[in-house]
């Protein structure tokens, strides 16, 4: 399995706090991976790093096969080049309708001027069903995203992330809020979308975790702690310091 | 002057002059010259008259050239009120006083330069008057007029001086004589070194005036003390101007002369064979004229190449008026170093201009920082809180005439009404409009046009008066370039003041750390018991609270108008927003630095403020590209992340 | 394509339906046509309304649908009354220069007949030089290029340094309100070449039209605005109809969602400013010959202010409802501060709505922020919901 993200040796200080210090993480193609760590451990300040929300003090992040580093990208740029994000509070465009929040993801050219003149690409409401019928929104398709119930936001949005094809998804919480048979289904979701690309999945519930059934990587105060399968980390001594002792 | 100086060595050994007591055997013996003085020679008789050192000289003196002196057939001379045709007459010895019929008098008329000579001898006495006034006048007098001859009374006076300001006004008056008119090198050149420290107004000028040249042309260089010799081809046209006066050269023709010959010289429509019609070919025109001028039919056409053919045939100089080349060498130095320390002074004057206008846009603008800071607010009726200010003010002179006292009670009272104001319109609208700031922008800004229209109605449109106190109406001034008005000083203060203050609220109050904690992290703040409307309600007030207070300060310099707030709003938001939000600091930074940088182009462009705003505003825009956040970056709710 | 457009969007069909009948009326009923109901400055009014509902409809672009709160659209619409009025002010002075030097004895060279031109132009400014920026004032042509290229070069500028710092919200409408005073600033300098604060006059003739009557020649401006508003609101519709119109609200919701969506947002919000200033150039230049007559206080950052409230007031986010805005608060205006308006008699005070209309405008403008945020188009929302419930 060759590389298709990595992380290595990056900090970054926000005002003299440590918020990631020294991390090293790689991500391997068509790879799920789970990162968990207590609160300020570090998780959303990575994914900032790596779609190019924030800038490291120092480090490097490199992608792909030609070795290209993001950090000289902006988060467009990044986007384009095959990363999404779902961010830990659901935001899709809630006065628009879910057909047009997908559109809008689909991976097509970006320019402002091939929107407005190639406006009817023939494969648009094919591809724009696959989508919806991936996360179960098919019946929804002309309603505004607002009116959605926030699971299905949930769903919308991770739809959106599957529309952009990326080869590396970033999912922040994406279970958080849900009721038991939702989670069930967004397990799903990820597990079939990390077949063809690697899925980084950023998330608290350790049940949730379990179900994903991955690799998962433990990070504390900015840097990885343990690094395995659930049941390796969980017999991890500093791990269970970590969760237990304070 | 010889005889001047030698009055006045007497006068000042005490020794009287001549033997006689009484000053009208001595007129008598000058009567024709008295009665019918002619400038050119009336000097002999002034300073025999001086001479005598008597007294009553002055009083006569000054008389005579008052045309108080009247003559009595008899040929004596009295000093003379009329009334009517009756004479009050005063003996100029005795200063007995009788009334006689005015027709056995004549009066003299002495003529302008005649008084002006009496003034000149009279000078010496007034400047040793017992009367410190005179003195002072005499002194004034030389400084406005100064002549050689005033230079050796006015060096025998300083001594005697008892008066300690007068006599150094004397001493820098003697040595811009000196500077002029000293008799030999040295002493003239020594006083011109003494004036290259000297910034006053009175120095420079003194130094001007033995600078000043004449500008001339000729085929060679004359002799004298020639200043410069000059490139006539740096202004070509102007140089053969100055040619043309000269009587060296023939006048050039206008475009206008030579249409005016052209059309003097039309022959069965053509101009010198050319036809009328291609005259609307500058070319053709000049051919034509050409050709009439080998006619001989106009003068010949001056060219660019004749011109300047003309122009290196002469020589452009310009030459002292003073001959003397030691003293123009070091005039010219002493004026250069004058010059640096003027502009020594001058920056020195500019910075406190800058820093008055640093300081009314910091009062302006901190009221404005603190609400965008806390609330991420921005409030465009904040000139109009200003305005409201300054008119509280100027009610309160309506009702309160004593300057001193209304300003105290406009402060507090301008506090409060805007204070409530600002509380009033938090609670109505701004409480709505949380996390929608656009909106609340416009909001406001809907506010700011009913206020300013509101206003308008109440006040009328013309500008009010708000005066301020008799002592603050006047200026500091340390030199002649250097002086700044009392009430920018005391704005200057009121800054200080509230930077204090507000420093003081912020750091050392429980509201002011509950307002720190709320412009941190308003959810957190809220969970820990702090109520973030009533923190929202009070920063509100206090910073339209604070306009208000600048209102009266602004208002005592400038007018009163209800459009005053405009003028302000957008100056105070590049203060915000260059200094950063929501830190106290960074207001200070902002109007520090928008203060200086709208006086430093000013001076760049001294004759229009309007390009230093605009740049000013450009300025800003730029800066703004390379720090977003304003020089002291917050980060938290108001960062807007 | 075109057809699918109309469909999705009937009320394109309808404000052009309406667009043409109303401009149908007013010809008819005009001074030009022989009828008195009219009269040719009332007409000049409705000209220069429809103006201001392009330029409105542009400010609902950037503001309403883009999310950005330019307090510089007027600013955009000014250079472009400048620079038309800057070839009518040449074009027509040079016509007069040129018939009076026709009675000299000498045919005029062609720099004599500059320097009368420019002594015509600037004697009041104290110069009879022509600055650099009147360069191109003889030729019809470029001035009508500068109107649309003056402006979306500035804004292109100003907007690339704003976005690409990522200068958002409330700090952008402070910058661009700063923009607005600074060229305003700039044009009130006598210096400057654009005749100070008398601005640019006589622009209510056209040179070569000397033979058509006001009445006529305000006809012909009343349809050529209703023309370009026809035609700026089809633009518009159509550009923000489809995914360029979903990726431009949802820049206005959440730009950084969008970013990370793939979309170079600078880019978009740029498109769409220097977009909608072009446009606003051109409707000024329609404006200001019906006007007469520019001045810089016509840039002043209060025009841009009312700019957005006619668009806030009409509803932003629709397009008729910029139009509403303008056409109600500009119409009001001037019926209001025109002193058309009956005054009020409480007995004690007289309101006089000449000195009333702006506490009223202002607290209007207030209650609508506070209570109808979709503004008066927020009515047609209520109306067809109610039409639902009943079917």
């Amino acid at each position: 399995m060759s590389t298709l993200l990595e992380v290595s040796g990056v900090s970054v200080s926000f005002d003299g706090f440590k918020a990631i210090n020294n991390l090293s993480i790689q991500i391997g193609e068509a790879e799920l991976r789970a990162i968990i760590g207590p609160n300020g451990a570090g998780k959303t300040t990575f994914m900032d790093i790596v779609t190019g929300k924030t800038k490291p003090d120092e480090g490097y992040v490199i992608w792909g096969e030609k070795s290209v580093s993001l950090l000289d990208m902006n988060e467009s740029q990044i986007a384009q080049a095959g990363i999404g994000r779902k961010f830990q509070k659901p935001t899709v465009f809630e006065e628009q309708t879910v057909r047009e929040n997908i559109t809008m993801a689909l991976k097509n050219p970006r320019s402002p001027l091939d929107l407005l003149l190639n406006r009817a690409a023939a494969d648009t409401e094919e591809r724009v069903r696959a989508v919806s019928d991936d996360i179960g929104l098919t019946d929804a398709l002309d309603q505004l995203s607002g009116a959605l119930s926030h699971g299905q936001k949930q769903w919308l949005e991770i739809g959106m992330l599957l529309a952009q094809d990326p080869r590396l998804l970033l999912v922040d919480e994406p279970a958080a809020g849900m009721s038991a048979t939702e989670r069930e289904q967004t397990t799903d979701i990820l597990v079939r979308a990390a077949k063809t690309r690697a899925v980084v999945v950023v998330e608290h519930d350790m049940e949730f975790v379990r179900r994903l059934n991955c690799k998962v990587t433990v990070l504390h105060q900015g840097s990885v702690l343990a690094e395995g399968s659930l049941d390796h980390v969980t017999k991890n001594q500093d791990v269970i310091d970590v969760y237990l002792g304070r | 002057m010889r005889s001047a100086l030698f009055a006045l060595i007497l006068m000042v050994c005490g020794v009287p002059a001549v033997t006689a007591q009484t000053l009208q055997p001595i007129l008598q013996t000058y009567a024709g010259e008295i009665a019918k003085p002619s400038r050119k020679s009336v000097g002999e008789t002034i300073d025999a008259i001086a001479a005598s050192g008597l007294p009553q000289v002055t009083v006569f003196l000054e008389q005579w050239s008052e045309k108080n002196i009247w003559q009595r057939n008899d040929g004596i001379f009295f000093v003379g009120t009329a009334a009517g045709d009756s004479l009050t007459i005063t003996d100029v010895d005795t200063e007995a006083k009788t009334t006689a019929a005015k027709s056995d008098f004549k009066q003299l008329k002495p003529n302008g330069g005649v008084r002006r000579l009496i003034g000149t001898a009279l000078v010496q006495f007034q400047l040793m008057d017992p009367d410190l006034s005179r003195r002072e006048t005499a002194v004034a007098s030389i400084a406005r007029r100064p002549e050689a001859a005033q230079l050796a009374p006015l060096l025998a006076s300083i001594d005697g001086e008892v008066d300690a300001n007068l006599k150094a006004r004397k001493t820098q008056l003697a040595n811009f004589l000196s500077a002029s008119f000293a008799k030999n090198t040295e002493d003239r050149i020594a006083a011109i070194d003494s004036l290259s420290t000297d910034t006053s107004v009175e120095a420079r000028a003194v130094l001007n005036q033995i600078l000043t040249t004449t500008t001339g042309v000729a085929l060679a260089a004359p002799e004298g003390n020639i200043a410069a010799t000059l490139d006539p081809m740096l202004d070509a046209e102007q140089s053969y101007t100055a040619l043309v006066d000269a009587n060296l050269a023939a006048p050039k023709q206008t475009g206008g002369d030579i249409k005016k010959a052209l059309e003097a010289n039309i022959v069965n429509g053509r101009i010198a064979g050319f036809p009328l019609g291609q005259m609307d070919d500058p070319m053709v025109r000049q051919a034509a004229y050409t050709a009439l001028a080998d006619a001989g039919l106009v003068p010949v056409l001056i060219t660019q190449e004749v011109r300047d053919a003309e122009l290196s045939k002469h020589v452009f100089y310009k030459v002292y008026d003073e001959p003397n080349v030691e003293v123009t060498i070091a005039a010219e130095t002493a004026r250069k170093s004058a010059d640096n320390r003027v502009a020594t002074a001058q920056f020195a004057d500019l910075t406190l201009d800058a820093l008055s206008l640093a300081s009314i846009f910091f009062l302006a603008a901190i009221g404005l920082a603190i609400t965008f800071g806390v609330m991420g607010v921005i409030n465009m009726a904040h000139g109009e809180f200003i305005m409201m200010g300054a008119y509280t003010g100027y009610v309160v002179q309506l009702f309160i005439p004593n300057y001193t006292v209304s300003i105290f009670v406009a402060l507090p009272l301008a506090f409060a009404v805007t204070f409530i104001a600002g509380v009033v319109m938090e609670r109505l609208v701004i409480r709505r409009l949380y996390h929608r700031p656009l909106e609340t922008l416009l909001a406001t800004f809907g506010i700011s046009i009913a206020l300013q229209q509101l206003a308008k109605n109440v006040f009328g449109t013309q500008a009010r008066p708000l005066t301020s106190p008799d002592w603050l109406a006047g200026a500091w001034v340390v030199n002649d370039i250097i002086q700044i008005s009392y009430i920018r000083i005391a704005i200057f203060i009121l800054a200080l003041l509230f930077l204090g203050l507000i420093i003081y609220i912020l750091k050392r109050t429980r509201l002011g750390l509950e307002v720190r904690a709320v412009t941190q992290n308003p959810g957190m703040a809220s969970s820990m018991g702090i109520n973030p409307d009533r923190i929202n309600m009070l920063t509100f007030g206090l910073g339209s609270g604070i306009a208000g207070i600048a209102g009266v300060a602004i208002g005592l310099y400038a007018k009163v108008t209800s459009e005053m707030g405009s003028d302000y709003i957008v100056q105070s938001f590049m203060t915000v927003v260059v200094g950063g939000v929501g830190n106290v600091w960074g207001t200070l930074a902002g109007a520090a630095m928008i203060g200086f940088g709208q006086k430093g182009i000013e001076w760049l462009n001294p004759s229009n403020t309007l390009a230093a705003q605009t740049y000013m505003i450009l300025f800003v825009i730029l800066f703004i590209q390379f720090r977003p956040k304003g020089i002291v970056a917050l980060k938290g709710r108001a960062a807007g992340d | 394509m075109e057809r699918t457009f109309i469909a999705k969007n009937p009320s394109v069909l309808w404000f052009l339906l309406g667009l043409s009948v109303f401009t149908l009326l007013v010809s008819i009923f005009s001074e030009a046509a022989g009828s008195a109901v009219i009269s040719t400055s009332f007409l000049k009014t409705l000209g220069k309304t429809l103006c201001l509902c392009l330029v409105a409809i542009a400010m609902d672009v950037v503001w309403g649908y883009c999310g950005i709160l330019s307090l510089g659209h007027f600013a955009f619409f000014g250079i472009g009354g400048y620079a038309i009025g800057m070839w009518l002010m040449y074009a027509r002075t040079k016509d007069i220069v040129v018939g009076s030097l026709e009675n000299n004895i000498l045919p005029p060279t062609p720099d004599e007949v500059t320097t009368a031109i420019g002594s015509q132009i600037f004697g009041v400014v104290g110069s009879s030089d022509f600055p650099l920026i009147w360069a191109f004032s003889h030729s019809l042509t470029l001035q009508l290029l500068a109107v649309v290229l003056v402006p979306g070069l500035l804004a292109l500028v100003f907007g690339w340094l704003a976005f690409r710092s990522r200068v958002t919200g409330v700090y952008l409408s402070i910058l661009t309100q700063a923009m607005t005073l600074a060229l305003s600033l700039y044009l009130f300098q006598n210096d400057t070449g654009l005749r100070g604060n008398n601005g640019l006059s006589g622009l209510q003739n056209i040179p070569g039209l000397e033979a058509v009557s006001q009445a006529t020649l305000s006809l012909w401006f009343f349809w050529a605005s209703a023309f370009a508003l026809g035609l700026g609101y089809v633009f518009f519709a159509w550009m923000l109809a489809g995914k360029f119109g979903s990726v431009i609200r949802a820049i206005r919701d959440n730009e950084t969602r969008v970013r990370f969506l793939g979309y170079h947002v600078e880019t978009y919000k740029l498109f769409i400013f220097t977009t909608t200033a072009m446009i606003a150039g051109i409707a000024g230049a329609l404006y200001y010959p019906q006007a007469g007559i520019i001045n810089p206080a016509e840039i002043a950052p209060i025009a841009s202010i009312y700019l957005a409230v006619w668009v806030a007031i009409g509803g932003r986010g629709r397009l008729y409802g910029a139009v509403i805005g303008a056409v109600v608060v500009s119409l009001m205006s001037s019926w209001f501060t025109g002193g058309s308006a009956p005054d009020i008699n409480l007995g004690i005070y007289i309101v006089k709505w000449t000195d009333w209309w702006l506490v009223l405008l202002g607290l209007t403008f207030v209650a609508v922020t506070l209570f109808f945020p979709k503004g008066i188009g927020g009515l047609f929302d209520l109306i067809s919901s109610r039409q639902e419930k009943q079917q």
